[in-house]
């Protein structure tokens, strides 16, 4: 076990940890392999993370929740990936339908939708991609035509994480399509909504715990009092989601990376070749030395950035419950910055990471580490999608430097007003 | 109907092979991490889900060791027990397993008292330290009910008598004993559940109640050093098991051949 730098976490981190990495010891690993050769869901290894408690460690107790934010989720999709990035991901893909009823709920949607998904007793699932919008989600084709108090919901969506398993789904549909990217608005859709039913199931490279579907809705009619937000402020909810849910993808990444790691120091330790360990070669060790450095890097950037994240919701969060506006409007209100930059940083740091950190440990492997009887490979496969989903790591470029650029276009402008003044 | 039940449970190191000081004979605790014997885990998790089936009953959790034992009551709180008990003073030191079994039987009559008539008390077959399972079986003996050791199934209860599936080298046998009585399960009874976040909260902030000799009203003569009429003579590890043979033939048919002669020649077949 490899010991990391001490993140000087409060006693309920430090228990959200130990319980999450016995959970993943006893429970998870044990199921990983049969999950990932069958791409099975395991259900019963779902009902033990749901009796430990930790669906709900990101949300505020008045919502059924722990009373944590980015940084105890994030310590329990670490922990989850160390043993299986796929079965992490039904507790990150869960929070990320969370989130942005979180920050765009009206009470009443808060209180309804909340505390089924802290307890777990339903699954959340986010679905936004669809077959000719990915990285483009102003191309939505999805419409939501006003129909008295209801919504009527067309089109399809694709890559849905928690597929069917989950009975909660946040979903983006245009109710304008005349308006393009501004036309675009969420919806919380719930299970069993006439006209809302499940298409393929996708066969995938890695994350094969996970189930991904894709979605159809045909003339599947929503009560208005599921809008999440303004109609046509969809993007805008789905980017501020992305900008908080980003790291929980990063805590996969770093999880499945530093799960990959252990693997291989605990093989090449014992697998001897020219009559000694693989580990005393120095070649392997500058190999150990890197990976560990960055997953180390990765994980500061990570940890630092969550605890903003957490002050920042929490405050808002207790200031909405005494003004009633939503959590996001306190956010603004609190802080005028966005933390886009950062977040992206986080999710290509630690995804890069992770493809980086899983490749050399085959490597390190060798011939066993490529065999499906070893789970080093499974972590290989495992840590692609990271690169992916919520944002590939161009489009995570894409928006540091867009970030960046503004950033210094203020500066230059707040410049010449003070020379001007 | 209601249930009322303890589970006796122990902390060990946390491992399963415990490195003993070939020159001393001491178990090797330096540096040791500690848990619940991974043996009366399923005795708790017994416990609990009898109590969780039956509306109304209760488990409690009684452990005897050091200040640190407190720990695995906590765990304990964590995963559903409803109270707990700590026999912890420095007279119970060296207890074998003779003096331990009497404490026990104190604590329990102890608790008795307080809290209203036990049903059933279970305890694992061994723990993981010094392996004896005779703590169980001497309890029993000390409290005078009947007993039954390695439990692989409760196949009925009732508020007058439990029906239990004994778990033996050749077979199962089905027993019946008359409440109160006393188990002594095997790990193939349940499968153990992790605690939840909750109850690790809840856990943290219980203030454990430790009993002493005194409280317990335990005889001196018959606890610690003084009470064990057991004599350490030596404590080793286990010799490894060897590599066994090696059957070689160029075909199955000619290897099972030659494994059923050698059988043969063992007299085994």
């Amino acid at each position: 076990m490899l010991l990391t730098l001490d993140h000087e976490f409060s006693d309920e981190q430090k228990e959200i940890i130990k319980l999450a990495r016995e959970l993943a010891e006893k429970k998870v690993k044990p199921a990983r392999s049969e999950c990932d050769e069958k791409e099975k869901f395991p259900v019963e290894v779902v009902e033990d993370i749901k009796k430990a408690d930790l669906f709900g460690v990101y949300l505020p107790q008045e919502y059924g929740g722990f009373g944590g934010a980015n940084t105890e989720l994030c310590l329990v999709t670490e922990e989850l990936a160390k043993a299986c990035g796929g079965i992490a991901l039904c507790v990150a893909a869960s929070a990320l339908c969370g989130l942005p009823i979180l920050m765009f709920g009206t009470e009443e949607q808060k209180k309804r939708w909340l505390p089924q998904l802290a307890s777990a007793q339903k699954l959340g699932a986010f679905t936004i991609t669809e077959p000719d919008a990915g990285s483009d989600a102003t191309a939505t084709q999805a419409t939501a035509k006003k129909d008295g108090d209801y919504y009527i919901i067309n089109g399809l969506k694709n890559f849905c994480s928690n597929g069917e398993v989950a009975g909660i789904y946040t979903l983006f549909a245009s109710t304008n399509p005349a308006r393009g990217p501004r036309g675009i608005t969420a919806f919380v859709v719930e299970k069993g909504t006439p006209g809302f039913s499940f298409g393929k199931k996708e066969t995938k490279m890695g994350i094969r715990a996970s189930p991904t579907y894709e979605l159809v809705f045909k003339n599947c009619k929503v009560p208005a009092t599921n809008r999440l937000g303004e109609e046509g402020h969809g993007l805008f909810v789905a980017q501020a989601t992305f900008d908080f849910s980003r790291p929980g993808v990063g805590a996969q990444a770093l999880g499945i990376a530093q799960g990959a790691l252990d693997e291989t120091i605990k093989y090449t330790r014992t697998r001897k070749q020219f009559g000694q360990t693989v580990i005393s070669f120095q070649a392997i060790q500058h190999m150990i030395a890197d990976c560990a450095t960055k997953i180390e890097t990765a994980r500061a950037l990570l940890y630092s950035v969550n605890r903003v994240m957490d002050r920042t919701i929490k405050q808002a969060v207790t200031k909405s419950l005494s003004s009633g506006k939503s959590v996001y409007d306190e956010m603004r209100s609190l802080r005028s910055d966005r933390l886009t930059k950062y977040s992206a940083m986080v999710k290509l740091s630690c995804s890069e990471t992770a493809m980086q950190v899983t490749t050399d440990c085959v490597q390190m492997c060798g011939g066993i580490g490529y065999m499906r009887d070893f789970p080093v490979e499974k972590y290989m496969r495992d840590a692609k999608i990271t690169q992916i989903y919520e944002g590939t790591s161009q489009i995570q470029k894409n928006e540091i430097a867009m970030m960046i650029i503004k950033e210094y276009a203020a500066g230059a402008r707040a410049a010449k007003e003070l020379v001007g003044a | 109907m209601a249930l009322n039940i303890v589970a006796c449970i122990k902390q060990t190191p946390a491992t399963t092979s415990i490195q003993i000081d070939p020159s001393t004979g001491q178990i090797l605790s330096e540096g040791a991490t500690y848990a619940i014997s991974p043996f009366d885990e399923y005795a708790l998790e017994e416990g609990i889900r009898l109590k969780e089936k039956i509306t109304g009953s209760w488990v409690a959790v009684l452990t005897m060791g050091p200040p640190r034992a407190e720990e695995i009551l906590r765990e304990a709180i964590a995963r559903g027990a409803d109270s707990v008990y700590h026999l912890c003073d420095a007279a119970f030191e060296n207890s074998d397993t003779y003096a331990t079994s009497y404490i026990l039987s104190k604590a329990i009559r102890k608790i008795q008292q307080d809290k209203g008539k036990i049903d059933l008390v279970i305890c694992a077959k061994q723990t993981n330290d010094s392996d004896s399972g005779q703590v169980g079986p001497g309890l029993a003996g000390w409290l005078d009910w009947p007993n039954v050791s390695f439990v692989k199934k409760i196949a009925e209860i009732t508020d007058k008598k439990i029906g239990v599936e004994r778990m033996m080298e050749d077979g199962t046998d089905a027993l019946e004993m008359e409440l109160p009585a006393l188990i002594c399960v095997v790990k193939e009874i349940n499968e153990p559940r992790l605690p939840s976040l909750k109850g690790k909260m809840a856990a943290k902030k219980t203030a454990i109640a430790k009993w002493t000799a005194a409280d317990i009203g335990a005889d001196a003569a018959k606890i610690g050093q003084q009470g064990s009429p057991t004599a350490v003579i030596e404590r080793a590890s286990p010799p490894r098991r060897s590599g066994g043979t090696r059957i070689e033939g160029g075909t199955l048919e000619e290897k099972a051949k030659k494994f059923v002669d050698k059988l043969k020649e063992l007299k085994l077949l």
